[in-house]
């Protein structure tokens, strides 16, 4: 067989014109900004969108390469920002010194054995207990037991709050934090995804939407573990802070940082995408039942690459909340922190870490330039209202110009899943003859 | 016995006025997953718009209610759901139908949702602010209060008008929807095309026309549910966001694109959500006596707090999803 058809032989590498235009671009935008706005806050700027590239990198191997849609971005980066804030800030001697760590401690070891008794009764069956009676044992043992302990941890929960503010941190290095959040939000992507990946693809949706929320809510409410909305500062740098290197220095040390990690997480990924495994992951992205046909066990290949996007979003949130140097479980939206990472990968290219990195940092300028805008144009209007018609303009202009910006984030997902639905830089499938 | 009028204010009440709400706005979307086959996440915004549109039309004619008697929100809903109606066949043409032609996944449906609930949101965030606004303007919102006919029960069992209002429309949505779909032409044509897409089609009906009128019904619903919530509550913009899981938890409850299950689903999810947040240490009051001491000590014996009340829905979805994904009525498509 020597004739190969077109199709099967591997494209010539192309000059990447495309590419170099684009970022030439992004790079011209960068600088208009440090013109326009000083060092200091560009720099920020660039940080922050480092962060979201991190997360629209978790974001574009669930989407681009498995057609995996998390709507529940947001709930990752909380978990990712708790766990940085819990693991870096400093002991709290209130805490520890009283004989609250001991009561927690036994309270959380009531749970684990309420968990472990209730396991154990849904095994009952196996001793020759009807399995309708298991079931009745095990819901009824389930349902006391989860009151008892509630109950006791809803008590030492409040002697904290009242006794030591709150549990404080454990004063361990930066990069422990980032590590174990990226953990932890691998480990509830694993849960959801355990129920949802054999499904349909709009549960995925729905159950990470609902996880974030839930997540948002026990972060917000959980006073005793978090100071909830009265939000816990400053948070430790990784790096120099501010305070001894001055303000752009400092940034540019975290920017360097986190583009580390980009650079790492990026090879990583591409060395990933063309494997074998990443080969498979598309082959089950583009045709499920040939896929399953070839013998590939499809719902593990899915469970493995929505928890490693999981775990990508818990590090990129973990460095986000370090870098704001502060942790406010209400400052979460999904705006911000899920539909702006979606624009940014779907707008960028989904599949093509490249362009996810292009949209991230183009997404993010202009998501950042547009609230100055907004309020621009919108008291132009005013101003133009006023003179011409006499109308009095509402007094809460400002929050109502920055809902503007969540309509223009809706169009732009609809527009371009309607005229460019492979994104900017769209991905490019290579075949090997 | 007044532990027992407790419940029922706090439960039987409650439950049923949020079991009406998810039933309404479930029927909804699984008339949509069952006809066009994706999750729809703008239906939330959809509820919010109707209840938007009745704020608007009642500020305009404050009086229009006195004549018949009624709340004159309820006077307007009529034409408030007309423009939801009209606002939802309008979305379709303009962002869903351009995807369907493409032939997209379902997903990428899903994902176009999401564009048009942050549209929506925006739009209406951006004209009527961002902070609660209530539906009475003129009118005044009546509460009974019916004492039970038993000695030494002092509390009464409380019902505000509007939840008088949501039950009776809420009966006769559903009665209304089950009498269009098993007894009409074009209801016919409808479960046809749930059943078979392409069978439906090659039978000579309209799959355009049948779209049309699902956005129609699905919008009319909407308007309903956000209304009737927003009479009993006050109006929120961001109402839509609580909304949407509790709304496809009970659509997945009672079996996707199984409209009588989506009604029962609702109902589910309702009646778990206040039983979850319910104090139970009140109703063990009476027997304080018989009962063992660290049962009665605690004051405080609800599954979960208010705060996480999000949990619930969550939770009976999970367990839905383990235990039988297609639901306690066996949806037909999955």
């Amino acid at each position: 067989m020597d004739t190969k058809r077109a199709d099967t032989v591997a494209a010539p590498g192309r000059f990447p014109l495309r590419e170099l235009l684009l970022f030439a671009a992004v790079l011209v935008a960068v600088l208009g900004v440090y013109a326009a706005m000083g060092p200091a806050y560009s720099t920020r700027m660039l940080v922050e969108a480092s962060c979201y590239a991190i997360l629209a990198l978790g974001l574009t191997i669930q989407w681009g390469y498995a057609g995996q849609f998390n709507a529940g971005v947001m709930g990752f980066v909380a978990l990712g920002g708790f766990c940085a804030m819990f693991f870096s800030i400093p002991v709290n001697e209130a805490f520890w010194e009283s004989e609250l760590p001991g009561e927690l401690g036994l309270v959380l070891f009531y749970m684990v054995a309420a968990a472990l008794v209730v396991f154990g009764a849904t095994r009952l069956d196996r001793l020759g207990v009807p399995k309708k009676l298991r079931t009745l044992i095990a819901v009824v043992l389930g349902v006391v037991l989860y009151l008892v302990v509630i109950n006791t941890f809803r008590g030492v929960a409040d002697q904290i709050e009242s006794r030591a503010g709150f549990i404080g941190g454990l004063g361990l290095p930066v990069g422990v934090g980032w590590i174990v959040g990226g953990a932890l939000a691998g480990g509830v992507g694993y849960f959801i995804g355990r129920v949802c990946l054999g499904l349909r693809s709009d549960y995925l949706a729905i159950a990470t939407l609902g996880i974030a929320e839930i997540i948002k809510a026990f972060l917000k409410n959980s006073d005793w573990l978090t100071r909830g909305t009265a939000t816990v500062s400053p948070l430790p740098w990784p790096v120099p802070g501010p305070a001894e290197v001055g303000f752009t220095l400092a940034r540019a040390l975290y920017l360097s940082v986190t583009a580390v990690m980009i650079a790492v997480i990026f090879f990583l990924l591409s060395r990933a995408y063309h494997a074998p495994w990443g080969r498979m992951i598309r082959a089950i992205r583009d045709n499920e039942i040939s896929a399953a046909a070839m013998g590939k066990d499809i719902n593990k290949r899915r469970l493995e690459i929505f928890v490693l996007g999981c775990i990508l979003m818990g590090i990129g949130g973990a460095a986000l909340a370090s870098f704001n140097s502060m942790f406010d479980p209400q400052g979460y939206l999904p705006l911000n922190h899920t539909f702006l990472v979606l624009v940014m990968v779907i707008l960028g290219g989904p599949g093509n870490n490249l362009g996810t990195i292009f949209g991230a940092v183009a997404v993010y300028i202009i998501w950042i330039m547009s609230e100055p805008l907004a309020l621009f144009l919108m008291e132009l209007a005013v101003t133009f209202g006023e003179g011409a018609f006499g109308w009095d303009a509402p007094t809460n202009l400002d929050s109502r110009a920055l809902q503007a910006r969540v309509f223009v984030i809706g169009l732009l997902i609809t527009l371009v899943l309607r005229y460019a639905p492979k994104g900017m830089l769209p991905e490019k499938v290579r075949h090997h003859g | 016995m007044n532990e027992l009028v407790f419940f029922i204010n706090n439960v039987v009440i409650a439950g049923s006025v949020s079991g009406s709400i998810y039933a309404i706005g479930a029927v909804g979307v699984t008339l949509i997953f069952s006809i066009m086959r994706f999750a729809h996440f703008a239906h939330g915004d959809m509820m919010t718009f109707g209840a938007f549109m009745v704020l608007l039309l009642t500020t305009a004619f404050p009086g229009a209610g006195a004549a018949f008697g009624v709340p004159s929100a309820l006077v307007l809903l009529p034409l408030a759901m007309a423009l939801t109606a009209l606002l939802a066949v309008g979305i379709d043409k303009a962002f869903y139908k351009p995807l369907r032609a493409h032939g997209v996944k379902p997903i990428v449906l899903v994902i176009g949702s999401l564009g048009v609930t942050l549209m929506l949101q925006g739009l209406i965030r951006l004209f009527a602010g961002t902070s609660g606004q209530s539906l009475y303007i003129d009118d005044r919102k009546e509460i009974f209060r019916l004492a039970l006919p038993f000695e030494g029960v002092r509390a009464p069992v409380v019902v505000t008008e509007p939840q008088l209002y949501l039950f009776v429309i809420t009966l006769v949505a559903v009665v209304g929807l089950h009498l269009f779909l098993s007894r009409s032409r074009l209801g016919k044509a409808m479960r046809a095309m749930s059943d078979n897409p392409d069978l439906a089609q090659a039978s000579g009906i309209n799959t355009n026309t049948i779209v049309a009128v699902t956005w129609v019904i699905a919008g009319g619903l909407a308007a309903i549910a956000g209304t009737l919530l927003s009479l009993d509550v006050t109006f929120k913009p961001d109402l839509s966001f609580f909304l949407l899981l509790p709304i496809f938890a009970a659509a997945i409850v009672g079996g996707v694109g199984h409209p009588y299950g989506a009604v029962a689903g609702g109902f589910v999810v309702g009646f778990a959500e206040t039983l979850a947040v319910f104090n139970w240490s009140v109703l063990l009051r009476p027997f304080r006596d018989s009962l063992p001491e660290w049962l009665t000590q605690s004051g405080n014996l609800a599954f979960v707090g208010t705060e996480y009340k999000i949990v619930v829905p969550f939770f009976i979805l999970v367990v839905i999803l383990v235990w039988r994904p297609t639901g306690i009525f066996k949806g037909k498509v999955i």
